[in-house]
């Protein structure tokens, strides 16, 4: 079988629209803190006194939490002052329903194990999670994906700020139920990674017990190419951005995999870390970074020597970057700003003399790679040690890591990978037992499948297959068949979702402002005659910006405006070109609609300024 | 419940036992590998339990012609030795366990959780400790604390009067919060002139969790012991929900008043006698004992036959008559300011008058019985009941048992119920 350049597998994790899974708390992300509660976690020791690679890299960040509980969606549960109650039944019956839709196989009995999570996200250190069932299968235009687990658990809490040693959760979101499907190893290209979560995400929704908008549905791949390391990017929330985080990874883990080349035909083996005080050397530095650090009480600039690392840690044409692998590591460790590196110097400040004035306290020839570090020496010290070792990891290629979405579709390293024993069951819930006679009732009631759906579309309301297929794949299926079905403006609402809402995004509008109930505002808002549907595009950006759809007509001089108005209008235009419209005739109703719609545009529709123009043109000669 | 027989049968033919790697083929499109777990209370019985390489642990149903193989036999890690933290000049402080894991650990492959029994283990599972002080570990027993009996609080009694007259700075008891109350007043009575402090100390949320309250509260039990001049019995536990304070509060005073928050424990008509930060400060509050050189004076003596009844409107005389004849002493918990029915006045009379001694409580908790304000009281008092004053009801059932069985004669019980011995009463309540 050929080597496949890439291989990536998806956990995808979808909050559902029940109750929280341990309590009878709603659901609803709030504005207000409620009371604060603060909280430290400590790893806990196993058996054989291992402590799990990922709870040790948070230890060492020496956590402290506080929690805002707000009322009716928090209460003693989240705050873990009470056990958790019996898992709530409606989520496991949506789980039990995906794994139908996904032919996977169903445990007998449901046992929820603690997961072991002490970065504070779970007020308990751990996160309660269960599998439901293994082994289903995706189909995707003729391919079989694996599905390899579905789990159900609870979401974690929201983190607000972390200020200093303090990271502040709200519990709200602590406790919603979520969906985690887990794919094999099975997608080998970028846009097949988002084919794959995009159906994943119509199966789910198809449930219609799923949460909308963003944030309630969250994506995690798993990427390695051969020769690199299994690397998990954790949380990303844009379904359109997944093939960019995929791309940017594989060109990070082969960058790695060159960096590894050269530095083995380097002969290099993995370097002490050797700290020097180049604080002496740099009293007069320019760079404000370092004269800020200098003046700080404890301030100081640290380097070490990095010989052998010479072009790898920002190469000239920009594709080696172990540099800011190292610095992403030191952050981390010590919560410095970040550090500089010779391949990046003289620069930001830092002058060829200033180079050559800190090589020569390093005692290193000009020319030999280090880095440096200007902070509180207390700081300095660790973010160099782990920048170090970050350095030498790289002899080894690629590192297996767990890291951060950014915005901008590349990542950064968060912490190591979990290891991979780390659960032990919650005694606290019940075994659920999943009867046959439960699992036939799940089966006798599959909800609609997408293509189902589509096909239904294209029949009961007119609008193309694409069009149909499209709307599914975009979540917009609800809305809709709402505003088909209610006000009969099947053509209107898939030209808008599917035409409308990604020009007005080309044009900078916040789309991701237009939920389900704002779009079906303005749509309620124009079948009522409000607007023309002209003005339907305008409308919408104004929503964007954070109006509502009331505010957004006030703005745009939308005023609905009633035929006995829009007739005055027409009459007075007709009446200020009387002489021309004598000379025309009732011809003279197409060179006057321009002036008509200029003055309408948007508050009567063309087909209604065209009858009342008509109207008035009769009017005036027959009389 | 257990396995139907048929699934034990299964096991047993396979020679499958807990912790074994064991493949389960169900039917032609369902098999498995996993540990096979110990099967769950409320697991189906004909369920077996695997946990499987995920980590997940998954429950299979054995239906006829569902098949198990052992792949490999369990394999028993040693645990590694914990070296023992010799350092002879610091502080000696004693840790008796009766039970409940106040430190444990987990083993993730099976999912059990095991104590830490010995200092060795404590000390591992919370070096915090090792800087304190040096710990003196030793079970005394091990049981759920609603088992606990007079017998333990006697046996706990004597070994923490060893432990202090051979010198250690002080004992900290873990103990299940069920009865920490009780224990805690117990152990009041039965300890004279302590010379140091004991402090019992539980965990709300248990130490197998990275919440735990176990680690702050057993921590700032030992900084107590090394650091604050006091020697009564005390009950240390968290301030708040927070994990900013715990409170000290007396052992007399003290009671759970909630099911399951960390702050469960409150002192009740005082405050706390101290406050620990949880980052090391010790606050006293409140006036207490101090420490001396003094040798504890055991008196464990107690009379079993006590009961605790809380009076309800429309209760039984004749079954609370049989009841209060059954023991040879009983505390009431009335209402109000301490009061029972007519009806049951009539009957305390007779069961005084039969040599039998009442105390009187209030199922206010909060506040001190008055007999003098209405009839019922000053015929209760008429009756022979004796006031319990502001002591927890609790604490006066076992302060009951303990005067019953140090004094000689009625009268002799009647005077050590009316004087305050252990701070479980006082003439006044801060406004």
């Amino acid at each position: 079988m050929a080597e496949h350049e890439l291989i990536c597998g998806i956990e995808i994790h979808q909050q559902l629209d029940t109750k929280k899974l341990f309590c009878s708390c709603s659901t609803d992300l709030v504005d207000d803190a409620g009371r604060d509660v603060h909280r430290r976690l400590r790893p806990t020791q196993s058996e054989l006194g291992e402590v799990d690679r990922a709870a040790l890299a948070q230890a060492e960040r020496k956590m402290r939490f506080r929690y805002l509980a707000p009322s009716k969606v928090s209460c003693l549960v989240e705050v873990d002052e009470e056990p958790p109650h019996d898992a709530d039944d409606d989520a496991i019956d949506i789980t039990l329903t995906l794994a139908a839709l996904l032919e996977a196989k169903v445990a007998d009995e449901v046992h929820f194990m603690r997961k072991i999570v002490i970065d504070g996200s779970n007020t308990t250190g751990f996160q309660r999670t269960a599998l439901v069932a293994t082994d289903g299968v995706l189909t995707l235009e003729g391919k079989r994906i694996g599905i390899q687990s579905i789990c159900l658990e609870e979401d974690a809490a929201r983190k607000m700020e972390s200020k200093g040693q303090e990271i502040t959760y709200k519990l709200d979101r602590l406790g919603i139920p979520l969906i985690e499907v887990a794919t094999g190893p099975d997608m080998h290209s970028p846009e097949e990674v988002k084919e794959v979560a995009a159906r994943l995400g119509s199966l789910l929704r198809a449930t219609k017990k799923v949460k909308r908008g963003l944030g309630t549905i969250r994506e995690d791949l798993n990427i390695s190419i051969p020769g690199g390391a299994r690397v998990e990017i954790k949380g990303v929330q844009e379904l359109r951005m997944l093939p960019e985080y995929v791309q940017r990874e594989v060109d990070r883990q082969k960058g790695l995999l060159t960096i590894r080349g050269m530095l083995q035909g380097r002969g290099l083996v993995p370097l002490k870390v050797k700290v020097v005080d180049l604080s002496p050397v740099l009293r007069g530095c320019k760079s404000k970074v370092v004269a800020g650090a200098l003046a700080k009480d404890g301030g100081a600039v640290l380097g070490v020597p990095l010989p052998g690392f010479e072009g790898v840690m920002r190469s000239a044409d920009g594709k080696l970057r172990l540099g800011a692998e190292m610095a992403q590591r030191a952050k981390m460790r010590a919560g410095v700003m970040g550090i500089f590196h010779s391949d990046e110097l003289p620069g930001y400040g830092i002058s060829e003399e200033d180079v050559q004035a800190m090589t020569g306290q390093m005692g290193i020839g000009n020319g030999t790679a280090f880095a440096i570090c200007a902070d509180e020496a207390r700081k300095a010290r660790p973010a160099l040690e782990a920048a170090v070792e970050r350095a030498n990891l790289a002899l080894d290629g690629v590192p297996e890591e767990t890291r951060d979405p950014q915005p901008d579709g590349s990542s950064s390293y968060s912490r190591p990978l979990p290891g991979a024993s780390r659960m032990y069951p919650e005694t606290d819930v019940k075994p659920i037992i999943v009867t046959e006679e439960r699992m036939q009732a799940i089966k006798l009631h599959l909800p609609q499948l997408p293509e189902q759906t589509e096909r239904k579309f294209v029949m009961r309301y007119g609008i193309h297959e694409q069009q149909a297929r499209q709307i599914v794949r975009e979540g917009y299926e609800d809305l809709f068949e709402e505003v088909a079905s209610t006000y009969g403006m099947a053509a209107v609402a898939a030209r808008t979702l599917l035409n409308t809402l990604p020009e007005i995004q080309k044009e900078g509008a916040d789309i991701s402002r237009l939920d389900d109930a704002a779009l079906m505002s303005a749509f309620r808002a124009l079948h009522e005659g409000a607007f023309a549907k002209e003005a339907l595009p305008a409308v919408l950006k104004s929503m964007a910006g954070g109006r509502s759809v009331e505010d957004a007509t006030k703005e745009l001089g939308l005023v609905r405006m009633g035929s006995s108005e829009a007739e005055a209008v027409v009459a007075a235009i007709v009446r200020e070109r009387e002489a021309f419209v004598r000379e025309k005739g009732m011809a003279a109703v197409g060179p006057l609609m321009g002036p008509v719609m200029e003055r309408l545009r948007g508050k009567v529709d063309g087909k209604m300024a065209s009858e009342l123009l008509k109207k008035e043109i009769s009017k005036m000669l027959q009389g | 419940m257990s396995y139907s027989q048929r699934v034990g049968a299964l096991l047993r033919q396979a020679g499958a036992e807990e912790g074994d790697y064991v493949k389960v083929v169900l039917d032609r499109s369902r098999e498995y590998a996993g540990v096979l777990m110990p099967h769950h209370e409320f697991s189906d019985p004909d369920i077996i339990v695997l946990k499987l390489k995920s980590g997940y642990n998954i429950g299979l149903r054995m239906n006829e012609g569902a098949r198990l193989e052992v792949l490999s036999k369990a394999v028993r890690k040693e645990r590694p030795h914990r070296p023992a933290n010799k350092s002879d000049e610091r502080r000696r402080v004693g840790v008796l366990g009766t039970g409940g894991t106040i430190a444990s650990y987990v083993d993730y492959r099976t999912g059990a959780v095991h104590p830490a029994l010995s200092a060795e283990d404590l000390i591992s599972a919370v070096p915090e400790m090792a800087e304190l002080c040096q710990v003196e570990a030793k079970v005394v027993f091990s049981i759920f604390s609603e088992n606990m009996m007079v017998e333990h609080w006697q046996r706990l009694a004597a070994e923490i009067a060893d432990r202090l007259d051979s010198g250690d700075e002080g004992v900290i008891v873990p103990h299940g919060t069920d009865t920490m109350g009780y224990t805690a007043a117990a152990l009041s009575f039965m300890l004279d002139d302590l010379p140091a402090p004991v402090v019992l100390v539980g965990a709300q949320r248990s130490s197998d969790r990275p919440s735990s309250d176990a680690y702050t509260n057993l921590i700032s039990a030992a900084r107590f012991c090394t650091s604050a001049d006091a020697a009564e019995v005390f009950v240390l536990m968290h301030e708040s929900i927070s994990d900013t304070t715990a409170a000290v509060h007396r052992g007399t005073r003290v009671r759970k008043m909630h099911t399951s928050r960390r702050d469960a424990f409150q002192s009740v008509n005082e405050g706390p006698v101290a406050r620990m930060d949880l980052d090391g400060k010790v606050e006293m509050l409140s006036p207490c004992r101090k420490r001396s050189s003094s040798k504890v004076k055991l008196r464990p003596a107690m009379e079993e036959r006590v009961c605790l009844v809380q009076f309800y409107p429309g209760m039984s005389s004749s079954a609370f008559g049989a009841l209060l004849r059954a023991h040879k002493g009983a505390v009431i918990a009335g209402t109000g300011l301490g009061h029972v029915s007519h009806e049951l006045v009539h009957v305390i009379k007779d069961v005084v008058k039969e040599g039998i001694p009442v105390v009187m409580t209030s199922q206010c908790l909060n506040g001190r019985v008055n007999l003098n304000v209405y009839d019922t009281g000053r015929d209760l008092l008429s009756a022979g009941v004796i006031p319990g004053e502001d002591m927890l009801p609790e604490t006066a059932m076992v302060k009951l048992m303990w005067a019953l069985a140090n004094s000689s004669d009625p009268e002799g019980t009647k005077d050590l119920m009316a004087t305050n011995l252990r701070g479980e009463m006082s003439d006044r309540r801060e406004a």
